[in-house]
């Protein structure tokens, strides 16, 4: 049962991620990695992240997937050119990716660590719940908390500074905007 | 489940994300590609704290998704920076820095 349940969760992120990458409307790219987050969010279940997961829900495929849509739907379709900076790129960027999968791989299966063997110890109920997340958040990891939430803030503040739309200052710039506005 | 199937899973999904960044062009698609590569490294996390039974490679996948919710902030507020300027979409053409 175990072995379909993961098997079914790797197919749909894999499946996903395949889609993101091969699709060439980005607005389709959007909804697979959707597909590959709600996929991604019950494997994280099977590893007993409880919290994880739903916050992979909520946050991912819920609100950030939200600003991709619009994005995506504000932008427009993006033509491609096929014309490539590098020659061979498309056929060079595979083989690369494929060189660091085997590389990953052998990195993880080489290693000496004998518990990657296993399912891991036994773990109590709390493992991965809200509680013992919340707990760990505010007691051993206040600093981090507190810095992540000083970074989101700052975030927020550079993303209104890069898209706002600037006031120009004086009043002949606002007249000649004015002017732009109604000949756009 | 062995916790080594999910790292080469995540392994998997990494060189996808890494192929995604280097063949596209359209900034959206790349900034995609980039949330992959960070749930994989999310999943290389999760597995190694099941692996080890301590709960702290949880709280750092977590903070792995604020920042990655900050930098799809501001690479969308990029992007539309772009498109309201009239700049093409591509980043190939964006190599520059000019103010």
């Amino acid at each position: 049962m175990e072995e379909v349940a993961f098997f079914a969760g790797a197919v749909g992120a894999l499946g996903g991620a395949i889609a993101v990458i091969a699709l060439r409307n980005p607005f389709y790219s959007v909804l697979a990695l959707v597909v590959h987050l709600v996929a991604l969010a019950g494997l994280f279940l099977m590893l007993h992240a409880e919290f994880v997961a739903a916050a992979q829900v909520v946050v991912y495929a819920g609100a950030v997937m939200v600003l991709y849509v619009f994005v995506a739907a504000y932008v427009g379709d993006i033509e491609e050119p096929i014309w490539e900076p590098i020659p061979g790129q498309r056929l060079l960027a595979p083989l690369l990716a494929l060189a660091l999968f085997v590389e990953l791989s052998i990195a993880i299966l080489g290693t000496a660590l004998t518990s990657l063997d296993s399912e891991g110890p036994l773990i109590d109920e709390t493992f991965g719940s809200p509680a013992s997340i919340g707990e760990l958040f505010l007691e051993k990891f206040l600093i981090a908390f507190e810095v992540s939430s000083l970074l989101l803030l700052v975030a927020a503040v550079g993303a209104i500074v890069l898209a706002g739309r600037r006031r120009p200052t004086s009043k002949a710039a606002r007249t000649e905007a004015r002017e732009a506005e109604r000949l756009v | 489940m062995d916790v080594s199937w999910y790292l080469v899973l995540s392994a998997m999904l990494f060189a996808i994300g890494a192929t995604g960044v280097l063949i596209r062009r359209s900034p959206i698609v790349i900034l995609l590609c980039l949330e992959l590569m960070l749930n994989a490294g999310n999943l290389a996390l999760l597995a190694f704290a099941r692996s080890l039974g301590d709960q702290d490679g949880q709280i750092f996948a977590l903070v792995v998704m604020a920042v990655a919710a900050c930098e799809v902030v501001i690479g969308l507020g990029l992007i539309v920076a772009m498109f309201r300027r009239r700049l093409p979409l591509n980043v190939d053409e964006m190599r520059g820095l000019k103010g």
